[in-house]
């Protein structure tokens, strides 16, 4: 009997091990194709417009697309596919020459979720699903919903059910034995119960060691912060709808480290012209309140020390103090223009749709991880750069066929002092 | 038969018990928290108080994680320069100018501070290339000195008031002056516009005259030229022309005159061409072991007091028709005939240059260069050199005048009398006999605080100015750094009150753009920092031998007692002690005694003995020193001693440049003894050496000396320096080449690849890049500028005397120097000296990597061993696995980057020295490199080879596609380096220098420290070749093959 009761023990135990574990896991890879594209494609692609690379909505249609093995092979490596396919040569010409970057680690599931997700979003039109009308109805089905709640509640219920059967067991134990005058102990209440209290201590040890090491992991990252700056400056206004290049106002990328916040003089090129915001969309703050784009220029004035009605500085002026949203740790080396010049990354892929953020957060996490990853998938630009031409053996492995690109890593760029020194 | 031996101290070898124990241990103490011995539960953290420490600290790191990050700010300019990019270094051609000095250099400028200086290769006063000495490179720490004076003061009873620089200040001096006749006082001058600023303001003060003052004197050189050539100036020396050198107690390579220069010259004739193996001859007589002596093919023992007479047989001896008085010491003797003999043969391409500061001795060896045909080839008159014009006489009648109170005013720029003249009590009471006095010195040092007022003259890298450091060779000086302090040119002070409206940048301008005939030249000479002729010409000046006779009878009464003498030398570091508060300078280990932060006497092994102390290993291991009682000119003086091989048995040495006031600053205060009252100044020229050294007795007191000597010890793994004479290398040039064979014959017996079959550790590919570094001992004169350059690059941190006592010294760059005797023979002729850079071998088979648990210290594709500061938990492991012993450790956080305050004072590594928080000061920090971490405490760093130059200089070929940009990629010490002695580059790349070093031109030379472990280093060295008739290095027969293989199993 005591064998008994310690295997059934010994099952309640494991049987809460697994449903604790599985809900951290679940928590850990619960993505639908919303979270992977908004990850992994929003930098450079949107459903309905041209951006970086071509709006995605309707994609079965057009190309070889229609066969999902032909779109796995593209997204897991471009380069391989598009050495056959004319449609993917023609889609790099007409986006001024720009390779769309390799994803060898999405899974199938996941790039099916990925389209799902796209042609859910592209039937329900650029206004998102209607909030009434008959045709919406149909093909906005919910996107997967979040399974961690069920999972929980199930584990809860199971839990209580478990410890009630215990419970029931082993009054039914008691009863037995008192009928057969077994002499036995005073039942304890289950929250005297050593093998209770052991399970909280190990469950509670589980989520907080998991919380305490995913807090420790995430110091110091900001992803998503959207400080509130002292002028309301809008990406949207400017690199969106004027489609001013990034590179007119930030004039570091291509030089060195630093993208270089614009001095107000830069400002002032435009500005002296353009003294008030009448044209565009509303503009609003997170709070909700209507931005008044005029004040906001003549908040710029103050600081470049413009007198409007003069035409001219009056020499007061003093520098914007912004804040600061991207930052990296001092132990960490970056260069912009490595990745702008010699890379050629677009912008987006690090900042995020910046045309569309009136003011900036900031997209990525900006953890190693996520550096490391880029750098394990990314190839380098290694035909047309002259300097990579003492890569000798990497040159004969790509003429055998032995490998077809290079990455990034493969010329140390997950090593340590690469970032670190 | 007794073997040769290199040896770095005496306990290595004799390898004696202390040392035995010493070398045990990478790090001498365990850290005093782990003491165990007294059981957990009594130790200073048992086993409980641990769990508190956990528990807290978790809790910590759970309430740091709630909480927000700093909001950052980001100013950009308001109106941003042109040309001017954040992030982005800037280059800005200048001239270093201090005490007469004068080197055209190069400042890096980071976001508007100027972060590191290196040569500009536009000169020829640097030989063309980049390198620069040891204080050129820490002068951009100078600028950050948090002791400079930041605005004008009046001195009050000692005390120092504010003043502001206004127009009322310059009328209440210029009042003050007027009616009186001004001295003034300065270190040499070459500036030309300087020169024409001072003659008009003399103008309008009638009857003043401009005293130059060298605080070390070579008015003996100028008035000898003057009575030998008929002009009071310099030659400019080629040590490159000459086949065979004489040095009789010029430090040339270290100290002397214009040494980098001379050093560069010197290495081109040094450096064999392995095909054709040709070297010049350097002979040195000298008492005290010098850097230059060090690197002598042969060097002979003398008293300074023999100096006139070695001089004089020299030049009987090559025909100079002199009587010469006899020598007493035969080895002395041969010496002087192998160099007459040698001279001889050579004439046209021989050089004879001599330390002594007295005319006559100065007169016969222009007349030994005379008769060996130097004038005009290895002594070029051509332009003359005027880094040194201080005329001895004229200081002594300045300050007799101002003592007899017939100078009214005196204003003193960049001189420091009251610390570095002989006489400085008569200096300073006939400074409180002038009744207006003003500084225009940069600190509160010793002479300021004595004048009525100090207005303080900007650093170099602040100012316009120009230099002229050889007749027709100008530097051109422009500002890097807007002006830290409220200081102003002295020269604009000197125009002011001569009545001028212009201040002195503005007549700089106007003076050289009148010069070069417009804005445009101007522009274009500032952009080159360089105004110079296309090419050097050399040319002779008519010799006059009529002073000889007088000279050598002179020379010939000068008698030798039998006492003891003292030598006065200057350290390569701190030479004259202007630069005493220098963090870097002063705790740069000298390269012969390997000793920082002091002065100290050095004396012979054969004196030390007759002063009872025992060279055992007390002596050697421990830092505390004997303190011996001299009694110099009559008077005791009590002072530590460091017995030196190599030095002369009756001859004490002590350097100049240390004891200086609480004015200096923190880390120059109080460091050493004032040597300069020792100084001799009863003649017409001051001489550094006393010949009245009557006593000496130990006192029994210690005094501690930090000295790295005894530092990072290979357990007798000699195989690290490599040693040939010249006439063995043409006899059998290929046994370093043959060595390498035997290893792969036994270690590699089925495919003869050592490389490869040697090891059970894979062999790592470096597809693209792999860097490597070719350092010829040859060439390698010991001067350290490549420490100092590491230092200034890599952020490396100043640690203080306390710690270097306890081998905490961080220098990731070390000059070993190695003596090499025989056991019983460990001074005197036979000595040779050897000094070997070492820094991270950065092996392809390291030791460090296979031991680190964390990993955080690892190989990369291109050769590099990476270090990932932020990974290192701090076990030290690598340190201890480490051959070479490079592997430094953050014992305390010197640099002020732990987020936790309290770790500077933190009780296991004692209180850190005052220096430390000068260096951590926010204008000290200013001097960081930003490209470069800030390494906090408990970490282990080491040289990166300059990673973060090879990684700009890769994205820089990269942008411009084209891979010979990273082909001959200079690291710090490399660029630093005036002779040329290092070398780095892309072994991948055929047509770097170091690959073609290593295969073609010097295969025969290259070797690898230690090279049968099979740790595989990425840096070989070139064997050092001596062009010598004596033994020289360990023979090879006498090695025993047995030992090597013993070792290879370790």
């Amino acid at each position: 009997m005591s064998y008994q009761r310690s295997t059934v023990k010994r099952l309640v135990f494991g049987s809460l091990l697994v449903f604790s574990l599985s809900f951290l896991v679940n928590t850990a890879s619960a993505q639908d194709g919303k979270a992977i594209f908004n990850s992994k494609c929003a930098a450079c692609h949107s459903v309905f417009k041209e951006s970086t690379g071509p709006a995605l909505g309707g994609l079965e249609e057009r190309g070889p697309w229609s066969d999902r093995k032909k779109l796995y092979a593209w997204i897991h490596n471009p380069a391989a596919f598009m050495a056959n396919d004319a449609y993917t040569q023609g889609l790099k010409a007409s986006h001024n020459g720009i390779m769309m970057t390799g994803f060898p680690d999405l899974k199938e599931a996941e790039i099916d979720a990925i389209v799902n997700y796209i042609n859910t979003t592209f039937a329900a039109g650029p206004g998102g699903p209607k909030p009434s009308g008959g045709d919406g109805k149909a093909v906005a089905a919910e996107p997967q919903s979040d399974n961690t709640l069920l999972f929980g509640v199930l584990t809860l219920i199971l839990a209580v059910i478990a410890l009630t059967l215990l419970q029931v067991n082993s009054n039914l134990k008691k009863m037995s034995d008192d009928k057969e005058g077994i002499p036995s102990s005073e039942p304890v209440p289950f929250y005297r119960n050593k093998l209770y209290i052991a399970l909280c201590i190990i469950a509670l040890f589980l989520v907080g060691g998991y919380f305490t090491i995913q807090g420790a992991v995430g110091l110091g990252r900001q992803q998503n912060y959207e400080p509130e700056q002292p002028i309301f400056y809008s990406h949207k206004v400017h690199a969106g709808i004027n489609q001013i290049s990034c590179l007119y106002c930030h004039t570091g990328p291509q030089e060195g480290k630093q993208a270089n916040i614009p001095s107000v003089n830069v400002c002032m090129n435009c500005h002296m012209a353009i003294n008030e915001y009448t044209k565009g969309p509303a503009l609003y703050r997170k709070d909700g309140s209507e931005v008044n784009g005029t004040a906001e220029i003549k908040k710029l004035y103050e600081y470049a020390g413009w007198d409007e009605s003069k035409n001219q500085y009056t020499g007061k002026g003093k520098p914007i103090q912004w804040t600061r949203i991207h930052n990296l740790p001092d132990h960490v080396y970056f260069n912009h223009s490595q990745h702008v010049v010699v890379g050629q990354q677009q912008c987006q892929t690090c900042h995020g749709n910046i045309t569309e953020m009136d003011e900036v957060h900031q997209f990525a996490d900006l953890s190693m991880g996520w550096c490391i990853n880029c750098h394990r998938n990314t190839k380098v630009q290694f035909e047309n750069n002259k300097f990579y031409s003492i890569y000798e053996k990497f040159h004969e492995d790509i003429k055998n066929k032995k490998i077809d690109s290079v990455t990034v890593e493969m010329i140390g760029g997950t090593e340590c002092q690469k970032c670190h020194y | 038969m007794d073997q040769k031996k290199y040896w770095q101290n005496l306990g290595e070898l004799n390898n004696t018990e202390g040392y035995q124990k010493l070398v045990k241990d990478e790090f001498q103490e365990d850290l005093p928290m782990f003491d165990n011995s007294k059981g957990l539960l009594d130790a200073k953290t048992p086993r409980r108080d641990f769990l508190k420490y956990v528990g807290f600290s978790t809790a910590a790191a759970a309430v740091a994680a709630g909480c927000e990050a700093p909001v950052r700010k980001s100013i950009p300019y308001l109106n941003k320069p042109e040309n001017l990019s954040p992030g982005v270094a800037q280059y800005y051609a200048t001239t270093y100018v201090a005490e007469g000095d004068a080197v055209p250099v190069v400042a890096k400028v980071r976001d508007g501070r100027p972060i590191k200086i290196e040569g500009n290769d536009h000169s020829f006063l640097n030989m063309k290339g980049e390198g620069t000495s040891a204080r050129v490179q820490s002068s951009v720490l100078d600028l950050y000195d948090t002791a400079r004076l930041r605005w004008p003061a009046e001195v009050v009873n000692k005390e120092l008031k504010e003043l502001q620089l206004s127009e009322a200040l310059d009328k209440k001096i210029a009042g003050e002056l007027s009616g009186t006749t001004p001295v003034l006082l300065t270190s040499t001058i070459t500036s030309p516009t300087t020169k024409q600023v001072i003659a008009e303001f003399l103008a309008k003060y009638p009857g003043g005259r401009h005293v130059q003052y060298d605080a070390i004197s070579y008015s003996g050189l100028l008035l000898a030229n003057e009575r030998s050539y008929g002009k009071r100036t310099l030659p400019s020396y080629r040590f490159d022309k000459a086949k065979v050198i004489v040095s009789i107690d010029a430090d040339f390579l270290g100290t002397w005159l214009s040494s980098e220069e001379y050093a560069s010259q010197y290495a081109s004739g040094r450096k064999i061409n392995q095909k054709n193996p040709e070297m010049s001859k350097h002979i040195q007589f000298e008492g005290v072991l010098s850097l230059t002596g060090a690197n002598a093919d042969d060097r002979f023992l003398t008293r300074p007091s023999e100096t006139g007479a070695i001089v004089l047989n020299l030049l009987a001896k090559l025909g100079g028709g002199v009587a010469a008085p006899a020598i007493a010491d035969e080895k002395v003797k041969k010496g002087i005939d192998m160099a007459a003999s040698m001279l001889g043969a050579n004439k046209g391409a021989a050089l004879v240059v001599c330390g002594s500061n007295d005319p006559d001795v100065q007169v016969l060896v222009n007349a030994i260069n005379e008769l060996l045909g130097a004038n005009g080839v290895t002594i070029n008159w051509a332009a003359p050199v005027q880094i040194r014009q201080g005329i001895d006489g004229e200081m002594d009648q300045l300050v007799k005048d101002m003592n007899s109170g017939q100078v009214s005013s005196l204003l003193i720029y960049e001189a420091n009398p009251a610390y570095n003249y002989q006489d400085a009590a008569g200096f300073i009471s006939g400074l409180q006999k002038v009744k207006l006095s003003v500084s225009f010195n940069d600190r509160a040092d010793e002479t300021s605080v004595l004048c009525k007022y100090i207005i303080p003259h900007p650093h170099y890298l602040e100012s316009w100015g120009d230099a002229e450091a050889r007749v027709g060779f100008y530097g051109l000086m422009q500002p890097t750094i807007e002006h830290l302090f409220s200081t102003r040119p002295f020269q604009t002070s000197l125009l002011k009150w001569s009545g001028s409206n212009t201040d002195y940048d503005e007549y700089f301008k106007k003076y050289w753009v009148e010069k070069l005939g417009g804005q445009m030249a101007f522009d274009a000479a500032l952009q080159s920092g360089v105004v110079e002729p296309a090419e050097v010409s050399f040319a002779s000046l008519p010799y006059n031998g009529a002073a000889v006779a007088d000279a050598a009878a002179k020379v010939a009464s000068v008698k030798s007692g039998s006492n003891a003498e003292l030598i006065l030398y200057q350290k390569v570091s701190i030479g004259s002690g202007a630069t005493a508060n220098n963090p870097w300078l002063q705790e740069m280990p000298d390269p012969i005694s390997r000793a920082t932060w002091d002065n100290y006497v050095m004396i012979s092994y054969a004196m030390a003995k007759e002063l009872g102390i025992e060279l055992n290993d007390k002596y050697e291991v421990e830092y505390k020193k004997p303190v011996v009682e001299f009694t110099i000119n009559g008077k005791p003086v009590k002072l530590p001693i460091l017995a030196i091989a190599g030095m002369h048995p009756k001859v004490i040495a002590l350097a100049v440049g240390y004891g200086r006031g609480e004015g200096v600053g923190l880390a120059g205060a109080n460091v050493g003894y004032n040597a300069y009252p020792l100084v001799n100044g009863k003649g017409a020229t001051r001489s550094y050496y006393s010949t009245d050294v009557t006593g000496y007795k130990n006192t029994g007191d210690t005094y501690d000396i930090a000295y790295t000597q005894t530092h990072n010890q290979y357990e007798g793994r000699v195989e690290v320096v490599r040693e040939y004479t010249l006439a063995d290398f043409r006899k059998n040039p290929e046994a370093v080449p043959h060595y390498r064979e035997e290893l792969a014959e036994d270690f590699a017996k089925h495919t003869g690849d050592f490389r490869a079959e040697a090891t059970m550790y894979p062999n790592y590919e470096s597809p693209g890049a792999h860097w490597g570094m070719s350092i010829d001992l040859n060439a390698c004169t010991g001067c350290g500028a490549c420490t100092i350059a590491c230092t200034a690059e890599n952020n490396v941190p100043v640690v203080g005397k306390s710690e270097v006592k306890r081998y905490h010294d961080m220098h990731w760059l070390r000059i070993d120097r190695y003596y090499a005797s025989y056991r019983d023979k460990t001074e005197g002729d036979d000595l040779n000296v050897v000094f070997m850079p070492m820094l991270c071998q950065h092996c392809d088979n390291a030791p460090c990597e296979n031991v680190c648990p964390v990993s955080a210290t690892n190989h990369s594709s291109e050769g590099l061993n990476q270090m990932a500061y932020n990974r290192c938990i701090g076990t030290r492991y690598c340190a201890n696995n480490c051959p070479f012993k490079v592997r430094r450790f953050n014992w305390a956080d010197y640099t002020g980057a732990d987020s936790f305050p309290d770790n500077q004072q933190f009780g296991v590594v004692g209180g850190l020295d005052p220096v430390v928080a000068q260096m951590n000061d926010d204008l000290t920090r200013m001097v960081l490199n930003p490209d470069v971490t800030v390494r906090s405490r408990g970490v282990i760093e080491k040289c990166s080879f300059c990673v973060q130059r090879l990684q700009d200089a890769k994205l820089k070929a990269k942008k411009s596609q084209d891979p010979s940009e990273i082909r001959n990629v200079k690291t710090a010490c490399m660029q630093a380096c005036s002779t040329g002695a290092i070398v780095f580059g892309n072994v991948n790349d055929k047509e770097s220098r170091v690959y073609k070093l290593r295969t073609e031109e010097q295969n025969h030379r290259t070797y690898y420290a230690l090279e049968h472990i099979h740790v595989l280093p990425n840096i070989s060295y070139l064997a050092k070749i001596r062009n010598t008739d004596r033994p020289v290095g360990v023979k090879e027969e006498e090695h025993g093959a047995t030992e090597i293989k013993e070792e290879a199993h370790h």
